[in-house]
């Protein structure tokens, strides 16, 4: 029998965003001249030529079903003016020309349960990856931590009561896909990989796994007379870096994976430069549905944020201006040995001066 | 479907509260759709999720999976646990580029929602962390139907495995006056120059572009980019002094001196006693916090271009870096400007290609090698915006200063030239 014959793909990359835009904005393309804020969830922006753009922008469940995407359209098409896009945090936005339209795009969306927010001072969504639902190696579910998470700060992402943005991410291992966060909420595995060794020879490229790990604690081993890994355990720091590539080294554990929080992260070059999210807590239970523990924390961190920074400071921009040992002091967190780093240019983070606050 | 929906408990309490629930979203594709096809997947799909909520572990392996001619693109997932929920045992996501700007209407929202409801589980996300859409859950055999849909009308795969990945642009120029860039155009000269690296991995690991406009960076770029482009301006920042004294007005000096003149990070701004704003632009570093502030006011100059830096990732395995300048400001206005940054993603990843190891990220080849050796490698000229200080340590070997101070003193000769031509 012959093969099928199959049909040539068509290389055609990244699509053309033009196709798919408004054509005010297309019409008034690099002619911006400022924009406003005129409630939370929308934004009106105004060109040199006198037009103008609003958007309104929609939190959803992120992982859509085709009857919400086709109901975001629905609405898209009776509300809107059938133009919309994406954030890099995977909420829509609706772009109307006519600022009448707004008020009823807003009721249309909350009617069919989106929520209208998460622009400006808010608690952005929070952005995460894959988990439990699609991921080969997650110590966690992102979606259900961020259901459950986005659940309690609802309000936060409907009004702009923070002194600047929040952007809040998760991740369901080390590799840490959610990236940098005001806050992140990340997996912490506390134990070495589970080895089983009789797979290691016929799953894994055996000098790539050993090439893999950051602080060369995996060597080849012979178990059973059958050609494995072993994993020095005083050695190993549990990231889960073997993982990927060795599945048969178990890093996943329902009691030992944990959650630590991290806060801090900038990627904005508004006052300071970019920063990176530093440890605050750790030890976090794993634990779904709900996640109560992790959440407790982000709460407790937000409200410090809330009460305590001034207009305009981001939380690395606050925790800067009142040091570690306060914002410490205002969470009630505790610091532990875990918070000194030791890796590679960790000196740079030790204080190296008489700069104390008492 | 079989016979029975799965009980799920621990999930059905993600079915309360405000928030948009995706599992009632996966619900309502096991009940409500036609298609027993995708009533099947979806409760199938919400059993073996239910049995990771019990045991606190995946049950996805990856596997091999790709489109007739490609080699990537498609992150492939077979079932641990397929016996027990075999209609989602193959549950692979494609993932696919969006239009630069993650611009849709909502006829083409409809029209890929129709493809993959043909195809796929009807579960789909915009986007994932790269920048794809994730169209999550198809049978290895429907993946190729359903690209071979959507790719006849427009759409094409992104990256998948050590390959040029899917890239990503804010929404830029088309919506934004802090744009300093056409982010549309750096997007889709970069990535589709490197069509054939999407396809089909063969680098050391991946390389990311991302574009943000301006400095507030909204693409993450410096931290999560191989290949950061930012778009920024080198001459005067705009003042409309008369919006800006009705800022003053509204909100009082106090606030305009709390909130702006005192947070510029280089103390480049003065409060005039007549409420106008004096800018010392030689020291401003384009941070964007008084534009942010006062976008009614203040604006970006009109020589525009980009900043570009390289060597953004996250932890594995060196632990996270940010970019680096490379190039402090090029223009991008002419086809020739626009070939030319084509050409610098060209001439770095060639030399990554050759040079980095197995697995090992552009930043952290710059960080084994040290970045004079990238420098010299690539073919950039050293420049002191790459570092935020010169040397500390007194532990190298300098005996070819003076050729290296003639180098210096030559470029900035050629450049006043140039400046005076």
């Amino acid at each position: 029998m012959s093969k099928p014959k199959m049909r040539e793909a068509i290389e055609s990359g990244c699509p053309d965003g033009f196709q798919y835009m408004h054509p005010v904005m297309t019409k008034n393309f690099g002619q911006w001249k400022w924009h406003d804020h005129p409630r939370p969830g929308v934004l009106r922006h105004v060109a040199h030529s006198g037009e103008e753009i609003w958007t309104v922008k929609a939190g959803t469940q992120r992982i859509l079903d085709v009857f919400t995407l086709r109901r975001l359209c629905d609405i898209g098409d009776e509300f809107a003016e059938g133009y919309v896009r994406f954030t890099i945090r995977s909420n829509i936005e609706y772009l109307v020309s006519d600022a009448e339209k707004v008020e009823p795009l807003i009721t249309a969306l909350e009617g069919a349960g989106f929520v209208v927010g998460g622009t400006g001072n808010s608690v952005a969504m929070i952005s995460h990856t894959q988990g439990w639902l699609h991921c080969d190696i997650p110590g966690t579910d992102a979606s259900g931590v961020v259901k459950a998470m986005m659940d309690e700060l609802i309000d936060e992402f409907k009004n702009c009561n923070m002194p600047n943005r929040v952007h809040i991410t998760t991740s369901c291992c080390q590799i840490n896909c959610g990236g940098q966060g005001d806050i992140a909420i990340n997996v912490q595995h506390t134990k070495p990989p589970k080895i089983n060794h009789d797979l290691v020879a016929n799953v894994c490229e055996r000098p790539s796994v050993v090439a893999r790990c950051p602080v060369a604690a995996i060597r080849p081993a012979q178990v059973n007379g059958k050609p494995t890994l072993e994993v020095d355990e005083k050695k190993c720091i549990c990231c889960g870096a073997c993982y990927p590539p060795c599945p048969p080294m178990q890093i996943n554990d329902p009691e030992h994976s944990k959650l630590a929080i991290w806060v801090g992260g900038n990627h904005s070059n508004a006052r300071g430069k970019p920063t990176f999210q530093k440890l605050v807590a750790s030890g976090i239970p794993n634990n779904p549905p709900r996640w109560p523990e992790a959440t407790a924390i982000v709460k407790n961190i937000l409200q410090a944020y809330k009460t305590n920074a001034r207009d305009w400071e981001r939380m690395n921009d606050w925790i800067e201006r009142i040091g570690w040992a306060r914002f410490f002091e205002v969470t009630g967190l505790p610091f532990t040995k875990f918070h000194i780093d030791n890796w590679r240019g960790s000196r740079k983070s030790l204080n190296a001066s008489t700069h104390i606050r008492f | 479907m079989s016979d029975k929906k799965h009980q799920t408990p621990m999930l059905d309490e993600l079915e309360s509260g405000p928030w948009p629930s995706f599992v009632s979203g996966i619900k309502r594709l096991r009940d409500d759709h036609d298609d027993a096809r995708i009533n099947g997947m979806a409760n199938d799909l919400l059993g073996q999720l239910e049995h990771s909520y019990e045991t606190r572990k995946g049950y996805w392996k990856g596997g091999t999976v790709s489109v007739y001619g490609y080699g990537g693109g498609i992150i492939p997932r077979f079932s641990e646990v397929g016996q027990q929920f075999p209609e989602s045992k193959e549950f692979h996501t494609l993932r696919v580029q969006p239009p630069a700007g993650n611009y849709y209407s909502t006829d083409m929202l409809r029209q890929l929602g129709d493809s993959w409801e043909k195809w796929g589980s009807g579960l789909v996300t915009f986007h994932g962390q790269t920048g794809n859409i994730m169209f999550i859950g198809s049978t290895t055999e429907n993946t190729q139907h359903f690209f071979d849909e959507i790719n006849e009308y427009g759409f094409d795969l992104g990256g998948a495995g050590p390959c040029v990945r899917t890239a990503m642009s804010c929404v830029g120029a088309a919506r934004c006056e802090q744009s300093c860039a056409n982010e549309h155009k750096i997007h889709r000269s970069l990535v589709n120059n490197f069509t054939d690296d999407v396809h089909r991995p063969a680098l050391p690991y991946k390389f990311k572009f991302k574009i943000s406009g301006c400095p507030n960076d909204c693409m993450n770029s410096i931290e999560r980019a191989d290949m950061a482009v930012i778009g920024t301006w080198r001459d005067d920042m705009k003042v409309d002094q008369e919006e800006w004294k009705n800022y003053v007005d509204v909100k009082g000096r106090q606030h305009v001196i709390d909130n702006i003149i005192t947070r510029c990070p280089t103390q480049s701004l003065s409060l005039k006693d007549d409420d106008s704003l004096e800018v010392d632009n030689r020291n401003c570093v384009r941070c964007m916090h008084c534009l942010n502030v006062v976008p009614k006011a203040l604006s970006p100059g009109d020589d525009k271009g980009v900043t570009i830096l390289m060597g953004g990732k996250r932890t594995l395995k060196i632990g996270d870096l940010m970019g680096t300048v490379i190039v402090p400001f090029m223009k991008l206005e002419t086809e020739e400007d626009y070939e030319r940054i084509v050409e610098i993603a060209e001439e770095t990843i060639d030399y990554w290609a050759e040079n980095g190891l197995e697995h090992e990220r552009c930043g952290e080849m710059i960080e084994r090698i040290g970045l004079v050796n990238f420098l010299e490698g690539v073919g950039f000229e050293v420049d002191p915006h790459m570092v935020s200080n010169p040397r500390e340590s007194s532990y190298v070997r300098m005996d070819g200063w003076d050729e290296e101070a003639v180098k210096w003193f030559e470029k900035r000769a050629e450049q006043k030239l140039a400046a005076s031509a």
